[in-house]
Order: C-alpha cells, then structure tokens, then sequence
C-alpha cells in the first residue's frame, strides 16, 4: 500500500512540476511577447497535463505514466535551454531537476533492478528528502530572488520616473530662461536703439544750435554787405554824373582848371572809396563761408581784436534786424598790441557770437524793466597779460544768480523762455575754448549789475 | 533865395562825399548847405549849438549807441512841428520801423540805397 502511495506521491510530484514549469513558460512568453501562438499552445498543454493526471488517478495502475512525465519533462528541459526565450525559466529547472532526477533514478532502479532499488530505497528516500528540501530551498530562494528583482525593478521605474520629471522640469527651466533671456536681449536693443535715437537727436541739436548762429548772422551780414554794396553803386552812379560834367566843360571853349581838377580828384577819390567798400563786402562774404563750412577747420593765427570787432557789429546788426527797438552802446577796448593767437576762426566766432549775443540778451532783459535812464551797454576788451590773450565781454545787464552759474555751462540748460534758446551756447564756447584750444573761460558776475566773460587764449608762438 | 540848412546823421563817414557829390550843383549854387554828424549824440549837440538854423534832418535809423527813431522822438520832443523836417533813411524797410518812425513823428521815410532824385524833390517841396 505505501509503494502505491509513494508512487502516486511521485506521480503528483511530476504533475505539479510539470503543470508548474509550463504555466512558468507560459507567463514567461505572455510578459515577453503578449498573447501568441506560443501562450495559446501552451495552454493547451497545460490542459492537457491536467487530463493526463486525472487520467492517472483513475487509472491506478499505469507504471508507464512516470515515464510520460519524464518524457514530457526532457521536452520542457530542452526547450527551456533550447530557446532564449525560456531561458528566465533555467532557474526553476535548477530547482526542480534534483527531485526528478532522483525518481527517475528511483523508477530506473525499480525497472531494472529491482534489488538494487530495495537495498538503495532508503538512500533513495532520503536523497528524495533532500532534493525535496532543496526544492523547497530554491524555491523560497528564487521567491525571494524575484521579490528583490520586482522590487529592484519598481525602484528603477520609479527612478526613472523621478529621472523624466527631472528632465522635464529642467526642460521647462531652460525654456524659462531662454524666454526670459530673449525678454532682456529684446529690451537690451530697445534701449540701444533709444540711446542711439537720443545721440542722434543730441548731434541734429548741435547742428541746430550751429544753423540758429549761422541764422542770426545771416541778418547781420544782410545789413552788413547792404552799407557797401550801396556806396559802391551811389560812387559809381555819382562818378558817372561828375563824368558828364567833366566831358561837358572839356567841351565848352575854356574849361576851368579849378574845376577840372576837382572834379578829377572827386573822381579818383571815389574809385578808392568804390575798391574799398568792395573788398569790405567782399570781407564779409567770406567770413560768412568760413563760417557755414564744416567743423573741422585747422587752426590759423588770427588777429582777435578784428574778429571781435567784426562779431560785436553782426551780433548787433542781427538782433536789430529781429528787434529795431533794441539798442546798446558798443564800446570796444582792443589792445592794438595784442599778439596773434592760433584759432580756429570760425569756432571763435561762434564763441564771440554767443558771447555777444548773451550780453545784448542780458541788456535787453534789464532794458524792459529797468526804467529810461538805464543805458544799455556792452563791451569788449582784449589785452595781453602772462604770455596770455584775455578777452573781456561785459554787460551791464541783470547780472548771474548763483543757482544759474553752476549750471549754465551745462548743455541744454538755459534760462531763455521755451523755444528761444538751444542751451547749448555756452556748452559749446566753452569746448571750444578748453577742449579746442587750451584756453580758459571764467565768469565775473554781479546779480542786478553786470557780468563779465573772461576768455583765455595762448599765444601764438 | 535862403541857404537851406541840412543835417545829415549816419554813422558811416562815406556819406559825406557822397551827399557832397549828388549835390554838389545845389552847393555850389548856394541853394544847399549840409552838415554831417556821425551819431545821435552830434546831431543834438549841433542843434542846440545852432539853434533855429537847421531846417531838414536825415537820420539814418540803425546806429550804434542812440538810434535814429531816439533822436527822432527827442527833436520831436523839443520841436513838436516844421522846422525841422525829418526824414527817416534806413535800410530796414519794414513796417514796424516804418509805423514807429511815422509814430514819433517824421516826415518821411525813405529806404536805402536812397533814390536821389526822389529827394531832390522833396527838398524843392521843402523849399516851397
């Protein structure tokens, strides 16, 4: 009774080891592949070995069963080391093979000879106790190997996880910053183009501020050139007249002596006074050129007393010609020794000119409250002092506050209303006259009774 | 017939020969005496140095230190009527100058370069 007993307990050992190795394969080929042909004939097989051990439970006595199961077994050991694919199931062979081998072992004993097998059962049964405990060993082993393998493989997708959210996010990030930093390059140009729009706005005042001078001389020099362009025609108009006269008394019978020869001598006196008027034009003309041609002119020694004389009577003439109720008295001290300095004539005019023009504003300004017995005056003196040429303007204006005084060298900054003034005259004198020239400006001012502009020159070596 | 006594006020010296020459017939004739100041300040001067004898002004109007309407407003102020006639020479023809000139009271206003025709008679006007 125990023989059959142990047989059918090695009959359902195959049949547990067999069932479990092909539902192994199975699970094996649906992770890997999904459902197949594979999982679907597998399942088949696995119905079968169910069938095959009913089969044997009813059948009491079918010793060639076992060897079915050994058979089967070969086939899934082959195939588990035949494929690939199986290969994850190797363990589990391991585990199993212990066991069967020693029933198969039993079983070839028991077949073939049947003594050996009485006299090794014993060995047989624990050897079968062992590979059992082995089988049990491998497995709990292999259990706990998959467990740590599941766990090992949550934990890599978790930190595969963690790992794509951390990619994201720094993708996200560097989106972030690329847009923030387009942001800033944008408002970076924007304020370029605003500085580039303020330079050029700053250079088109400058020019302004050249082309309003050059304005202001235009009524000037209108006026000027007028005077001798008048005298050269009355002279030649007058000289034609004396002409008649004298080519009518040649040709009366005696013509006199006296007043031939006055009338010769008128004649030649006008010729002179026609040439000189001519080159006084002339004179003008060409300042007026020098004047509107561009900046960068060389430096020349020139006379400064002329040019101041020249200056103070068109920066005159011009604020007369916009404003006939203005007037001042012109008083000029020119040092007739002054020695030449190396300027650039037209930049020295234009600092006379907005020296000039200053004054008179300042008179004017006086002018319209102070009252008739105020006499509006300006002048201009030169002299040679420490191997320096000074130039003085002073007016008897309303003099500088203080608060006006720091700041009126400043470009921009005037006191004129809105519209009248550029602010860049003084800005200009003085770049011209420290930066061009190496020269010194200084202001001497009382407020309510005069202020003085004091211009520093080297001489001309 | 009566030397005429003009005053001619210009601050450019050439005026003289010129006006010495354009009448210089007139001058000769005894018809036309002229003076010559060369500022505001000398033609006051002269006036009231000679009073009475000056009967025709010509003032130039842009001139440095008194202008010629200031001299204009001044005689004006002292001699309310002819004589002296006073007329206006200038080069700025515009009509500010021209409404204040005929404000202070001139006589007339002529602009440069002067025609001299024109005043050759007006001065015969004068005359008369």
């Amino acid at each position: 009774m125990s023989a059959i007993l142990f047989e059918l307990t090695m009959s359902v050992g195959l049949f547990l080891i067999s069932l479990f190795l092909v539902l192994r394969l199975r699970k094996i080929q649906l992770t890997l592949h999904g459902p197949s042909k594979w999982t679907q004939s597998l399942s088949w097989v696995s119905y079968a070995v169910i069938g095959l051990m009913l089969v044997e439970l009813l059948v009491e006595q079918g010793r060639a069963i076992p060897w079915l199961w050994y058979g089967f077994l070969l086939l899934l050991l082959g195939l588990v080391y035949g494929r690939q694919e199986f290969a994850p199931a190797r363990p589990a062979i391991w585990a199993v093979l212990p066991l069967v081998l020693v029933s198969l072992l039993g079983d070839f004993l028991a077949l073939l000879q049947p003594d050996l097998y009485v006299a090794w059962k014993m060995n047989l049964e624990m050897a079968q106790g062992f590979a059992v405990v082995w089988l049990i060993g491998m497995a709990v082993l292999l259990n706990r190997q998959h467990k740590a393998l599941e766990k090992e493989r949550v934990a890599r997708r978790q930190e595969e996880e963690q790992q794509r959210a951390l990619t994201q996010r720094k993708a996200e990030l560097e989106e972030e910053v690329a847009e923030r930093t387009r942001q800033l390059t944008r408002q970076k140009e924007e304020l370029q183009q605003a500085l580039a729009e303020l330079k050029a706005t700053q250079t088109q005042l400058v020019q302004l501020e050249k082309l309003a001078s050059l304005g202001e001389l235009t009524a000037g020099i209108a006026h000027e050139i007028q005077n001798p362009l008048n005298f050269v025609n009355n002279f030649s108009e007058v000289s034609g007249e004396l002409l008649v006269e004298l080519q009518e008394e040649m040709q009366n019978g005696q013509p006199l002596p006296v007043l031939v020869s006055d009338l010769l001598t008128d004649l030649a006196q006008n010729l002179q006074k026609i040439q000189q008027h001519g080159r006084r034009a002339d004179g003008i003309v060409k300042n007026m050129l020098q004047h509107s041609r561009s900046n960068a002119g060389e430096k020349q020694p020139t006379d400064l007393n002329a040019l101041a004389d020249e200056y103070l009577h068109l920066a005159y003439h011009g604020l007369r010609a916009r404003d006939n109720s203005f007037n001042s008295t012109l008083t000029t001290h020119l040092d007739p020794s002054l020695p030449k300095v190396a300027v650039i004539p037209q930049d020295l005019g234009r600092v006379l000119l907005n020296l000039f023009n200053n004054a008179f504003y300042a008179t004017r300004e006086k002018q319209k409250t102070a009252g008739p017995d105020f006499r509006p005056e300006v002048k201009v003196s030169t002299c040679h002092k420490n191997g320096m040429v000074e130039v003085r303007v002073r007016d008897n204006g309303n003099g500088i506050p203080q608060p006006v005084r720091e700041k009126m060298f400043q470009p921009f900054y005037t006191t004129k209303p809105a519209g009248q003034g550029t602010g860049l005259g003084l800005s200009l004198t003085y770049d011209i006259i420290t930066k061009g020239h190496s020269g010194e400006v200084e202001v001497d001012t009382r407020e309510g009774e005069y202020a003085e502009f004091l211009v520093r020159l080297p001489v001309y070596e | 017939m009566e030397k005429m006594q003009v005053l001619v006020v210009d601050d450019e010296e050439d005026v003289r020969p010129l006006f010495e020459q354009r009448f210089r017939r007139e001058i000769r004739a005894g018809e036309l005496q002229f003076t010559f100041a060369l500022s505001g300040e000398e033609a006051l001067d002269y006036l009231h140095q000679h009073p009475q004898e000056v009967v025709l002004i010509l003032s130039d109007i842009n001139m440095p230190g008194m202008s010629g309407l200031e001299l204009l407003r001044r005689i004006r102020q002292e001699y309310a009527s002819v004589p002296p006639a006073i007329m206006m020479i200038t080069a700025y023809s515009d009509e500010e100058n021209y409404q204040q000139a005929m404000q202070y009271g001139a006589n007339d206003f002529l602009t440069k370069p002067v025609d001299f025709g024109y005043l050759k008679q007006k001065l015969k006007e004068i005359r008369v």
